[in-house]
């Protein structure tokens, strides 16, 4: 059962709001302190993702974050985008990133930063494979979008709590 | 805690200290800076990440793009980075291949153009 559930506006402004939530939420919930800087960095990343699908496609709902507190720590992110478009930068193998920096194709002229959102969706992709163990995405169950399911070992198996429940909007 | 940038020149070089965190919401700060510095005319340039507490894959876009902007007008982009959660980031990534790593400003700042200090060791 979701001990801790957040919903935000597509804005790269609540991203750190996230994280900082997600890790309040993991240090409650008895999780290693040295995990701490891989769940503020995952948590940003698949928030990060989901704001940028929702921007891409001018869909203006919220992101969710679920941040479960059991045997494991558990964090959802589920965004509202067309799922092909959720798993397609997602399931190919991470980039290489020298190839990347020398292929041509990714021109980046000046004040267009669209070639380099391109290497940050490969670096991104990268970086949740790289430092999240226990990583799935998947299909929403109902309607449209996607959801990024990571989580990690507590300490003590499971930690009880009361539900709690915020919300953000702008 | 956001961003904070601030320049100096050390040894012919423009040395940008970043501090705070460079997230999908700061990064585009980071790459107005940087597009300025190669517009003025700087071509050796270094990123001290010295004080950033945090970096994502925006970051990283970010300086692959000045990276490859600064080569595109024979220039070079160095960062200096000791930081050990900082540079694991970029070894799962691949990026300690694509960038040169120093762990002090000097190092990055001796080899003068070429800026052939001794790089960070990357490894552990």
């Amino acid at each position: 059962m979701p001990t801790v559930r957040l919903s935000f506006s597509p804005a790269a402004a609540h991203v750190r709001t996230a994280r900082l939530v997600g890790v309040a939420v993991a240090r409650r919930a008895g999780v290693a302190t040295e995990l701490f800087d891989e769940i503020r960095l995952a948590i940003g990343e698949a928030c990060s993702r989901a704001v940028a699908l929702h921007r891409e496609h001018n869909i203006p709902d919220l992101v969710e974050v679920a941040l479960v507190d059991g045997d494991r720590f558990t964090v959802r992110v589920t965004d509202r985008a067309p799922i092909d478009a959720g798993l397609g930068p997602v399931l190919p193998d991470p980039p290489d990133p020298v190839a990347l920096l020398d292929d041509p194709t990714v021109q980046l002229p000046v004040g267009d930063p669209s070639g380099e959102e391109a290497v940050a969706v490969g670096m991104r992709l990268a970086l949740l494979i790289g430092i999240v163990d226990d990583l799935s995405v998947r299909p929403v169950e109902a309607g449209p979008g996607t959801e990024v399911l990571m989580s990690w070992p507590t300490k003590h198996g499971r930690n009880g709590g009361a539900a709690m429940r915020m919300s953000g909007q702008r | 805690m956001e961003l904070s940038l601030s320049t100096r020149t050390v040894a012919g070089h423009k040395v940008l200290e970043v501090g705070g965190e460079i997230d999908v919401y700061t990064a585009p700060q980071l790459r107005e800076h940087l597009i300025a510095l190669v517009e003025g005319g700087d071509r050796q340039v270094v990123v001290d990440l010295g004080r950033v507490e945090f970096l994502d894959s925006t970051g990283l876009g970010v300086l692959v793009g000045a990276l490859k902007r600064l080569r595109g007008v024979d220039g070079e982009l160095s960062l200096v980075c000791a930081q050990e959660r900082l540079l694991k980031i970029f070894r799962i990534t691949g990026l300690d291949r694509v960038f040169t790593l120093y762990g002090t400003v000097e190092a990055a700042t001796a080899g003068g153009e070429g800026a052939s200090g001794a790089p960070a060791a990357t490894a552990g």
